[in-house]
């Protein structure tokens, strides 16, 4: 009070400041915001990612990133990281086209804001896709889901075995007939998988102790099959119980072994982290959308401000980006 | 981008979509080959892979942040107050990924010891 009487220049202005209207970051409220949001999200993200890393940490083994993520559409096989590379450069690119949305927007170019902004569009739309394929491939033919992994870390090379090779070697034949009517699943009309599993000689009939011959998928045994250390992958797909199960093999010094399951954090973590990152995609395919057909409708025109909605929405969409550098990083790369 | 002119702005995108592609190309490239996918019979020590993967990531992620989402061109005050909390990670980094390890020990220490118990406690007639 007694400043404003002296009606010293200075002094006011810093009365002033507390009257608002000035932006002492130079960026609008929203955008102002829209950063703070991004510094929170990425808190949240981060935390995945470390819980991520500490629970890798604490356990033994871990499956490799280039077994798990080795397939792609049209029935391309054993192309490791593949797939996801080529996802990334889809969210590369969409990220780019989205710099060009802002760059047209300063210019107050309205269909160049909308043309790009549909590129984004695209861009966001493909990558859900690959993601839903990747996940629908894991969860039916890998057999990944938040409670199981078959992979592992495969440590010995060896020969899958088939039933006379594990009966002649002392094991014992258990028929499984009645695990699968207790789950209530009707045998598969000429599946190969054998109804039986087999026990050491004298072993406690315990989960840990059963040994099944390796099937694939379509139920073809591959008894006889020799694989190399670290080769894709060791558990077999029982048809009888729709269960992923441990398959016998014999290593090269003539034991007869069991790869065992890999750790279920895996699936969980896999799932979570980038089910969250993809719910983001989701949701800025979803706001692009809105400020396409804003901008189409001349919306923005009218505001003057060179089209600082695009920007705003451009810097959600560059974070979704700068988040699958991490994923990207951590699950398929380390 | 405010600071540059419309043509020097378009340059950056095409300049960003390379750049980004590049990078990301060589750090699969790290990926195979450090893993034994591309030379027979030829890998790299995961603390030779690791360090430069995630380097070139933290490269991508400067890169992405400083020129597509312009914070490298914002007033210092803005800058400082988006990038300052961001160090608070490093110690939870470190924090959480030893916390993980210990962790991780103990467990195989337990597993060992039950191991061994059980050896102690079964006859030896039952070995197999």
């Amino acid at each position: 009070m007694k400043d404003m009487a002296t009606d010293s220049g200075v002094v006011n202005t810093q009365e002033n400041l507390w009257e608002g209207g000035k932006s002492p970051f130079k960026a609008s409220y929203g955008k102002l915001m829209m950063w703070y949001f991004l510094l929170s999200d990425a808190f949240t993200f981060a935390g995945f990612l470390i819980a991520y890393g500490a629970l890798r940490f604490s356990s033994d083994i871990w499956p490799t990133p280039d077994f798990v993520f080795s397939t792609a559409p049209f029935g391309i096989e054993k192309a490791p990281l593949i797939f996801v590379t080529f996802m990334t450069f889809v969210l590369i690119a969409s990220s780019v086209t989205m710099v060009r949305a802002v760059q047209e927007g300063q210019q107050e170019n309205k269909n160049g804001v909308v043309f790009w902004l549909l590129m984004t569009i695209l861009g966001g739309l493909t990558f859900l896709g690959s993601q839903a394929w990747e996940w629908t491939n894991l969860i039916a033919n890998e057999g990944v889901s938040v409670t199981t992994n078959p992979f592992s870390r495969h440590t010995e090379a060896g020969t899958y075995l088939s039933a006379e090779e594990l009966l002649s070697a002392g094991f014992v034949e258990v028929p499984v007939a009645h695990e699968a009517e207790a789950h209530g699943v009707a045998e598969h009309e000429g599946a190969a998988a054998p109804a039986v599993y087999y026990l050491p000689q004298g072993a406690a009939d315990i989960p840990e102790n059963r040994y099944f011959v390796k099937a694939d998928h379509h139920g073809e045994i591959k008894a006889g099959e020799s694989f190399e250390k670290g080769d894709n992958y060791l558990i077999t797909y029982n048809h009888h119980t729709h269960l992923y199960e441990t398959a016998a093999y014999k290593t090269a010094d003539g034991r007869i072994a069991k790869e065992a399951f890999g750790p279920k954090t895996f699936g969980a973590l896999f799932f979570f982290i980038t089910g969250f990152h993809g719910f983001h995609v989701f949701s800025g395919v979803l706001f692009l959308l809105i400020i396409a057909i804003n901008a189409m409708s001349g919306l923005y025109v009218e505001r003057r401000n060179g089209y600082e909605m695009v920007e705003k929405v451009g810097l959600y969409w560059h974070f979704v980006d700068l988040v699958w550098v991490f994923v990207f990083l951590v699950f398929y790369l380390l | 981008m405010g600071h540059l002119s419309y043509e020097e702005s378009k340059k950056l995108a095409v300049k960003g979509l390379s750049i980004l592609a590049v990078v990301t190309i060589s750090e699969v490239l790290i990926a195979l080959l450090g893993n034994g996918h591309l030379i027979e019979g030829f890998r790299l020590s995961h603390w030779v892979m690791y360090p430069v993967m995630i380097l070139l990531s933290l490269y991508k992620a400067y890169f992405i942040v400083y020129n597509f989402m312009h914070l490298g061109f914002e007033v210092k005050g803005l800058r400082l107050s988006v990038l300052m909390p961001v160090t608070l990670l490093i110690w939870g980094i470190i924090a959480f990924l030893q916390d993980g390890y210990t962790w991780g020990k103990r467990r195989h220490d337990l597993t060992k010891q039950k191991t061994e118990m059980v050896k102690q406690v079964t006859p030896p007639s039952q070995e197999h």
